[in-house]
């Protein structure tokens, strides 16, 4: 559905992104992970054919963005990081408006099944200016699934939500999944954890790993840390934990807490309770912290960032 | 073609849907309404003279009361939809940039054209009063023809500056700025020629008095005379204008 080979896209001198190869497949939600600035909305504008590259080439959903533009457009749902929409105008007189430009043949039902997948029907008459802000991320969703495109394009869709509205809007974006291609960026990591097959991780306008969730979480899992707590006099305890086999490190953290890392992959706690027992300590809480892609995230970004010094302007999110 | 249609039909609507739109019509309206009664007033107390009151009465304050209207009918027209990021949104939906382009146009030109035709109510006035013979209604048809394409090419002006700006106020005063430019070069024009009959260069005078855009309505049409040449003009105004405001919209994909 979405064929990236060698994208790139040169703001006057500075690089937005360099060189990107990726792909999506039918039915599969994308997520685009990254700081912001890191080329994220240029590559989801490319794709979009609101610009074309400066090199490289992109086919989405059979068509060259470049050469064939208005069969991309035809087949794409856009919703741009800032929400495109009329303050002056209903939300029906838009989504009637939105649909006309696309020349829908059945517009009418379109409309209002769009209305009925973002639960929208009772603010149809409302003017979009006096519309919260999560009513117009909704009217935004409504116009990008409009047309049922093969192809949907999400940028930050989730950005400035409360969390009630955050949670609605993933669940949407899940049910999105089932038959269209979703392409999704964020820089929230957990919502890629939560809504996407599969993860690019992009930083600086190259993709730095790119897997399923739970593949890039144990790629990155050479480490795997436990949090254990006692209670009283805990003297004596630190020697204890770092004794008993298959512990890397101990940190005390202060008030009874510490940190310990352990040889991934072995179930080890229940051997350092045993231990901490016999020796007099009153364990309180032992959990594991497991790695999630904060981590991997932090860890592969800053692998990325040896040019650090040499940066001079500001990154700019165009 | 249909995609103009959709895009102009949505800009006409808008202005319905808007104060400017009413303000300017009110303004419009109230001026012509004073300077048609004095008129009026003026020509029936003074029954000695053999003055005949023209069809074109109003067009003259009109024609001034444009040039600040067609401003404001064009500032949001681009400007809004590049500030609000809705331009986006177009650029990405499956409708060529001329076509945005021309649609806006239009919608603004569909919008001028019912407050123009609504002034019609002075020249039907006098040909309801005049007698026995009502007034002379060629001037008036060549006129309004050619003072359509005028606010016509106006509007194209305001659409071309409208998409540089991402500010409705800032294309206002910018749009305002070049429509004078173009309205008082009638003035260097004369004063050109004046040196030109002084034995001085008169090139620029007469490139300068093709460029005039006043001259084009008042020397021909005004006077009731349909010149082929001033809708030559205008058109191409038209044209150039939107091709410039399309380029412009082109080049933002760039950036």
């Amino acid at each position: 559905m979405i064929q990236v080979t060698n994208l790139t896209k040169w703001y006057g001198l500075r690089k937005a992104i360099d060189g990107l190869n990726f792909h999506a497949k039918k039915g599969e939600i994308v997520g685009f992970l990254g700081p912001n600035g890191a080329g994220k909305t240029t590559t989801m504008r490319i794709l979009t054919a609101y610009m074309p590259p400066s090199e490289g080439r992109a086919i989405v959903a059979g068509y060259d963005v470049v050469e064939e533009s208005l069969e991309v457009r035809r087949r794409v749902g856009y919703l741009p990081e800032t929400v495109p929409l009329y303050a002056d105008m209903t939300v029906l007189d838009y989504l009637d408006f939105m649909a006309a430009m696309r020349h829908l043949p059945n517009a009418d039902q379109c409309v209002d099944e769009a209305i009925q997948r973002v639960n929208l029907e009772d603010r149809v008459e409302s003017y979009i200016g006096n519309l919260s802000k999560g009513m117009r991320q909704r009217v935004g969703l409504a116009q990008a699934v409009l047309h049922k495109p093969e192809v949907l394009i999400l940028d930050e869709p989730t950005i400035g939500l409360d969390p009630a509205q955050v949670v609605e809007i993933r669940a949407f974006i899940r049910e999105l999944g089932a038959d269209h291609t979703v392409l999704l960026s964020t820089h929230i990591l957990s919502e890629a954890q939560q809504i996407c097959n599969r993860v690019l991780i992009i930083n600086k306008g190259h993709i730095v790993a790119e897997d399923r969730p739970e593949n890039l979480q144990a790629r990155l899992a050479g480490a795997e840390r436990i949090t254990v707590e006692l209670a009283g006099d805990t003297e004596g305890a630190e020697n204890t934990i770092a004794s008993v086999k298959g512990v890397l490190t101990v940190e005390p953290m202060g008030n009874g807490v510490f940190e310990v890392e352990i040889t991934p992959g072995k179930e080890i706690r229940p051997a350092i309770v045993r231990a901490l027992t016999r020796a007099g300590q009153d364990v309180v809480e032992v959990h594991s912290q497991g790695v999630d892609l904060e981590q991997i995230f932090l860890e592969l970004t800053r692998s990325d960032d040896k040019s650090k010094g040499k940066r001079t302007s500001r990154q700019q999110k165009e | 073609m249909r995609n103009i249609g959709i895009i102009a039909w949505k800009e006409f609507r808008q202005y319905f849907g808007s104060p400017i739109a009413y303000f300017l019509a009110i303004v419009i309206f109230l001026f012509l309404g004073i300077v048609f009664a004095l008129d009026l007033v003026q020509t029936m107390s003074n029954t000695y003279s053999a003055q005949v009151l023209e069809g074109t009465i109003v067009l003259g304050p009109l024609l001034t009361l444009v040039l600040f209207a067609t401003p404001a009918i064009t500032m949001r027209l681009l400007a809004e939809e590049n500030g609000a990021g809705t331009l986006e949104l177009l650029l990405t939906a499956p409708v060529r940039d001329a076509e945005l382009v021309i649609g806006k146009w239009l919608g603004a030109a569909l919008f001028a054209a019912v407050i123009l035709a609504l002034t019609w109510i002075y020249p039907i006035f006098l040909q309801a009063i005049t007698k026995p013979n009502g007034i002379d209604q060629g001037p008036l048809v060549s006129a309004y023809i050619v003072l359509f394409l005028l606010v016509g090419a106006l509007l194209a002006v305001g659409v071309g500056i409208s998409s540089l700006f991402s500010n409705a106020t800032a294309a206002f005063f910018a749009s305002l700025v070049v429509s004078l430019a173009l309205w008082v070069s009638g003035l260097a024009t004369s004063t050109l020629s004046y040196m030109g009959s002084m034995g001085g260069s008169s090139l620029w005078g007469t490139v300068l008095q093709y460029m005039d855009f006043t001259s084009h309505f008042y020397n021909t049409a005004y006077a009731g005379r349909l010149d082929l040449t001033d809708i030559i003009y205008y058109v191409s105004i038209i044209v150039l204008s939107l091709f410039f405001a399309t380029r412009v919209i082109e080049s933002k994909r760039w950036r």
